[in-house]
């Protein structure tokens, strides 16, 4: 048998140890913010977010992941949130359950096994690498986390708001449109944006899809830039220069994902707390 | 009106719809893969999973996929090794054992962690992280252990270690979250029960808590081991792109290629239609078959835990 003792003194042992993994947790997150913020601030101009590569800036790669975002956004949001509310309101179904587990399939799928389908789907098929098919690409992974945050808040919404509205003769479906998804409103914003900030940061498929490009959107059948790409690049170069600059690009993307992320974070508390 | 063609009906039936594009796109992917790996897997067979060759010189290709099933499986091992244990502990802490004021906080902390885009590791993996590895691990790991195989070579800070570790960080808040919702699904019940004949804290976590989520934290391991196996940027820019034979990762000091890294780095180069193209979409083939036997896995463990949330508690 062990003593009191020792077993009280394994206790306070564990709680350290456990105290200790949070502490080595935290340390890359506290290093990765100090090394971006301490390396990227000293590019920051005007200049380097407004010009394009051949001035020194990284204007095209912000305007890319801009156009990216946009267009994901255009083409993921309604299909993700049309797949949450079904399977939210009438997902009571075996239909509805193995939809369900596609979606959570795809939400863990292989960035890159993504892009090079999109590649040998749409690229091959146009005959060019195009920003709509890195849009395509990142709408792939938009969808299954739309669809899952959209059921979640959907779920939320208590029973009683539904049957009030369908008493007094509602259609089911404007009940959903006009009741249900104005009550889950801030809970669907917050999920949305938290996963258009994980997608805006993708690298991997838009290397297969867009390419990169020192230059200005130029058309939709023409190369693109965007700020993973560019950081990329930029460290891949030799040149000390050209590696700050990524390091540049790197504050810039962190701060739309970071901002996005606190944001919304900070924006929801109020709400959760009621 | 006809009542099939009811707002109703049509509503459903549009959502019923759009709802089977994760499925759709799950099936395109699959058998655009396939097709587009035939080419390779009909010249070459068995050996495209066997062999260590990998030359895409016209006339003289070749193409063994075995160093970089390999090279993925060992950094994927390495950062279930060093994350598992720090994810379990966090999740214990966070769950169990930190005082209520500062677990919103640091799970948010430990949440951030999930937000920083793959590329912002790679870059810090490159310029930073690289060479703690080199100078405080792998340097006197190589000066005092390095007549055993697995440390031999002279680190360089690219190569299996440090993919591996960077692996770890970044599945870490995957694998502690869903740890901490299956630890914090155990009913309590069990917890009072335990405290009842006099158990410690930490007992009733490791005898009786850990135990009976088990199934889900095996579940929450998988999903860690799934994200690994299908991270990208930051191990193809810390991993050193060999390619070949001398991309069998025999020792963690070497520079190795996983799928996604080989993927990464080398099939914009290859021309479409090659038998090279065709390499590498079977590749790409190999690693969503290996992902997806084990995403669906960690479904099964951790849907079947955390619904017992909903139905056993209270």
């Amino acid at each position: 048998m062990t003593s009191y003792a020792y077993r009280k003194f394994k206790d306070k042992l564990f709680f350290v140890l456990s105290l200790g993994c949070v502490i080595i947790a935290v340390l890359p997150l506290t290093s990765i913010l100090f090394e971006v913020i301490a390396r990227g601030a000293s590019q920051l101009s005007i200049r380097f977010i407004t010009q394009a590569e051949s001035a020194g800036g990284i204007g095209q790669a912000i305007q890319g992941t801009l156009i990216l975002i946009g267009l994901t956004g255009l083409m993921g949001i309604p299909l993700g949130v049309m797949s949450g509310i079904y399977l939210a309101e009438y997902g009571n179904n075996k239909y509805a359950a193995s939809m369900r587990m596609f979606n959570d399939v795809l939400t863990e799928f292989p960035s890159i096994v993504v892009g090079i389908t999109v590649t040998l789907v749409v690229v091959l098929t146009l005959g060019y690498y195009s920003p709509l098919a890195g849009a395509i690409a990142l709408s792939f992974m938009l969808i299954p986390l739309v669809a899952r945050t959209t059921e979640e808040s959907l779920k939320l919404v208590p029973n009683s708001i539904r049957e009030a509205s369908l008493a007094l003769g509602v259609p089911r479906w404007r009940t959903i449109v006009s009741v249900v998804l104005p009550d889950a409103k801030s809970g669907l914003l917050t999920g949305i944006l938290l996963a258009v900030a994980r997608i805006a940061g993708e690298t991997a498929p838009l290397i297969t899809t867009i390419v990169g490009s020192p230059y200005f959107f130029q058309g939709f059948n023409q190369w693109m830039d965007a700020l993973p790409l560019r950081i990329f690049r930029d460290a891949t170069q030799p040149d000390p220069k050209v590696q700050a600059q990524g390091w540049g690009a790197a504050l810039i993307l962190i701060l739309i994902v970071l901002s996005l992320n606190i944001g919304v974070r900070l924006a929801s508390r109020g709400r959760l707390r009621r | 009106m006809n009542p099939r063609l009811s707002g109703d009906n049509l509503f459903r039936i549009l959502a019923a719809t759009l709802t089977a594009s994760a499925a759709v796109i799950l099936a395109v992917t699959g058998y655009t893969l396939f097709k587009g790996s035939l080419p390779v897997l009909q010249r070459f067979g068995l050996y495209f999973f066997t062999g260590t060759q990998w030359n895409p010189v016209l006339g003289k290709e070749i193409f063994g996929a075995l160093p970089y099933l390999l090279g993925t499986l060992v950094t994927s091992g390495i950062a279930l090794l060093i994350g598992v244990p720090l994810s379990l502990g966090i999740a214990i802490f966070l769950a169990e054992m930190a005082p209520r004021t500062v677990r919103v906080p640091i799970s948010y902390l430990v949440e951030l962690l999930a937000a920083v885009p793959s590329i912002i590791y790679g870059l810090w993996g490159l310029f930073v992280f690289r060479f703690w590895i080199l100078d405080y691990i792998e340097a006197p790991l190589s000066t005092y252990l390095g007549w055993v195989p697995m440390f031999s070579g002279t680190p360089f800070g690219l190569d299996v270690l440090t993919a591996g570790i960077i692996l770890a960080i970044m599945i870490t808040p995957t694998v502690s979250s869903v740890s901490r919702e299956v630890i914090q699904a155990v009913p309590n019940s069990i917890r009072e029960g335990a405290y009842s004949i006099g158990a410690t804290k930490w007992e009733v976590i490791r005898n009786w808590v850990l135990s009976y989520g088990r199934s889900g934290l095996f579940g929450a391991v998988i999903l860690g081991l799934g994200r690994a196996v299908g991270e990208t940027m930051a191990v193809t820019m810390l991993i050193g792109n060999t390619s070949g034979a001398a991309a069998i990762p025999t020792s963690l000091f070497k520079g190795s290629q996983t799928m996604s890294s080989l993927i990464a780095s080398g099939f914009m180069e290859a021309t479409p239609g090659s038998l090279e193209y065709s390499a590498y979409i079977g590749v790409g083939l190999l690693l969503l078959l290996l992902s997806l036997s084990i995403n669906a896995i960690a479904q099964v463990m951790v849907t079947r835990v955390l619904k017992v949330k909903g139905g056993a508690v209270e």
